[in-house]
């Protein structure tokens, strides 16, 4: 648990005269499960989509597997790129592709293993995500809202990755699946060992998955640890997210233990 | 290198013992496929498989997944298979991998080995061909229809929509509608002084000029620029709306989506195409009498003096006329395409290609058509 695999020192991001992150720290540990809150709008996506490269940072350090990112050679960052996977929060599946063809992108760029291995992995994690073999032919606009999810999981999952990147993973789902899919983060992060970075606003995935929680306001990191050590913060922002009405609702109902 | 995956016989005979090693990850899945090939073929006097687990250094689905299969080959012949020795931390994954693949792979179906299919796409695609009018004019009627309510209720038009596309496909098209024509007509008169003067006709190419690029040329080549610039762009847009739903929120609204999106749209081009038409001949001939001036040595007053001879107000006419229902058909055209773009990029695209291609080929059977009509009306 001591080793951070996720080092984000100083990190400064903005846009067009407008800081959206200013100096922000953050560890991520191996094996555990970090939920990342904000109000909208906080950049909560803007530091997940930094540190996985698609914003460029103004200043500050973002290093993983030891790597630091903005030194790093193409194939340095290729090798990283293969041991994260990223969960987009709307899916962003290949609406060419079918279910299969989209988990196994890839296994075909990666690997060179046979066209039946693939299909059997491909269809391995489509069950360990709880889907069926039938629905590895159909196409991403034949699927609904929560089954997008899963194949967009199983996708992120296909190599097997160390760090997995959900951005608002529950988001759009109703109640019950949205519980079921943080079970299965749980599961699937147990059974894989992977470190999860979750960028989340569902009260009820930061009390059921989440092993620590990061809270970012005004650009930073302002509180971080379990719900319990949060519950005692003096933040306002953080009072009144885990103090308010909905948040003690949750309290009082959630026999899961904060870890 | 010890990071290699490795599978050693300690035992052979009835009883086979198999020791694993190295790393049995997705990364080494190619040569670990290799190595457990030649287990899987089960000898006729083995009795059971032991795998000893114990070195190996790590482990992932795929890993987990080579395992399973290889036990199943033994289990499936009736056979006893077990392991031994996987690290604790590695079981549930590996239970989780047990799991998965209960029911047999399908064999995918293989176009290479089935003509049938061939001849299924073949019929299949010509059964569509039969239908590729169906949503023109379904969109059509569906136009008219809404333009007759326009009229009656004359509050559900949409000006400011109208006047922003009208923008977009007649203004912001008028330089380059401009130089295209310029050039067409350029390229006409020199090919027509080069071939003419062989018989010291040169003049007549002031009559081939006129005649074929206000009753033709101008409004074919203003509708091919404004079907690939104009028309593929509504396809898009409206293709884009549909995917986002953005159709079916305004249907819920209790909007026709013909009347806000299609009518605004359609009647923008209908404006702009003829007057983008004029323009464009004028820039042509401009064209071509610069070129009979400065190429085939012809003084613009003679050019001016022969084109009024050459050409009446009925060519001139026949051109402005067909203007406005060859932009009817692409404005028609692009909508519809656009109307029935599903759920992919994919069809995003083919649609928008369809689009395009389509209104070309309307615009010139129609171009056919009126030839025929102004034929036998003697224009």
């Amino acid at each position: 648990m001591d080793e951070a695999i996720i080092k984000v020192r100083d990190l400064e991001v903005g846009f067009d005269g407008v800081t959206v992150l200013d100096q922000l720290s953050l560890d991520v540990f191996k094996g555990e499960i970090l939920g990342f809150v904000g109000g909208s709008g906080a950049g909560k996506s803007v530091l997940m989509r930094t540190i996985i490269g698609l914003i460029p940072k103004r200043a500050g350090s973002i290093e993983v597997f030891g790597v630091n990112l903005g030194q790093a050679d193409e194939g340095q960052r290729k090798n990283v790129e293969r041991h994260w996977g990223i969960l987009f929060q709307q899916g962003a599946l290949f609406s060419s592709l079918t279910v299969r063809q989209n988990v196994q992108f890839l296994m075909r760029e990666y690997l060179q293993v046979s066209e039946r291995l693939m299909d059997e992995v491909a269809i391995a994690k489509l069950e360990m995500v709880g889907l069926t073999a039938e629905d590895a032919d159909k196409y991403p606009s034949e699927l609904s809202g929560g089954m997008t999810k899963r194949v967009a999981l199983a996708r992120a999952l296909a190599l097997d990755p160390d760090i997995l990147f959900l951005d608002e993973p529950t988001s759009g789902l109703d109640p019950i699946s949205a519980s079921d899919f943080d079970s299965l983060i749980r599961t699937l992060q147990q059974t894989l060992g992977l470190t999860v970075f979750m960028v989340t606003h569902d009260l009820e995935s930061l009390y059921a998955v989440c092993d620590r929680i990061a809270v970012l306001a005004d650009g930073k990191v302002v509180a971080d640890g379990t719900i319990d050590k949060l519950m005692e913060s003096e933040h306002p922002w953080v009072k009144s997210y885990f103090r308010g009405k909905r948040a003690s609702m949750f309290a009082r109902h959630s026999n899961q233990p904060a870890i | 290198m010890s990071s290699e995956p490795l599978l050693s016989v300690k035992a052979g005979g009835e009883y086979v013992e198999l020791a694993a090693g190295g790393f049995w990850t997705a990364s080494h899945a190619a040569s670990l496929e290799t190595l457990i090939a030649p287990h899987t073929q089960v000898s006729a006097c083995a009795r059971s498989l032991s795998i000893d687990m114990t070195g190996v250094q790590a482990f992932d689905t795929f890993g987990a997944w080579l395992l399973e299969k290889l036990l199943r080959s033994w289990r499936g012949k009736g056979l006893e298979a077990n392991i031994v020795g996987l690290a604790e931390h590695y079981k549930g994954l590996f239970r989780e991998v047990e799991r998965t693949n209960s029911a047999p792979l399908e064999k995918r179906k293989s176009r290479l080995t089935q003509p049938l299919w061939w001849m299924e796409s073949l019929g299949r695609r010509v059964e569509k061909l039969a239908y590729t009018l169906v949503p023109f004019l379904n969109m059509a009627g569906a136009f008219g229809l809404a333009l007759v309510r326009t009229f009656t209720q004359p509050k559900s038009f949409r000006g400011t929509s109208t006047v922003h596309h009208l923008d977009r496909v007649g203004w912001q098209a008028v330089p380059i509608i401009l130089l295209i024509s310029f050039l067409i007509g350029c390229i006409i008169a020199q090919q027509g002084i080069f071939h003419f003067r062989q018989y010291g006709a040169d003049i007549y190419v002031v009559d081939m000029v006129g005649v074929l690029v206000l009753r033709e040329i101008g409004v074919l080549i203003v509708c091919i620029m404004v079907a690939g610039r104009s028309g593929s762009a509504y396809t898009a847009e409206l293709g884009a709306m549909k995917m986002r739903e953005e159709v079916d929120a305004l249907r819920t609204m209790g909007f026709n989506p013909v009347t806000v999106l299609i009518i605004p749209r359609v009647l923008a081009l209908v404006i702009a195409v003829p007057i983008l038409t004029f323009l464009g001949s004028m820039a042509a001939l401009y064209g071509g009498g610069l070129v009979a001036w400065q190429y085939g040595g012809m003084s613009p007053d003679i050019f001016i003096t022969r084109l009024q001879q050459a050409i009446s107000i009925t060519h001139f006419s026949v051109g402005m006329i067909k203007a406005p229902f060859m932009a009817l058909i692409i404005g028609l055209v692009s909508c519809s395409e656009g109307l029935l773009v599903k759920g992919s990029a994919e069809s995003l695209g083919s649609r928008t290609t369809i689009s395009v291609v389509k209104s070309i080929f309307l615009v010139i059977v129609m171009d056919g058509v009126f030839a025929i009509f102004f034929a036998s009306v003697g224009m």
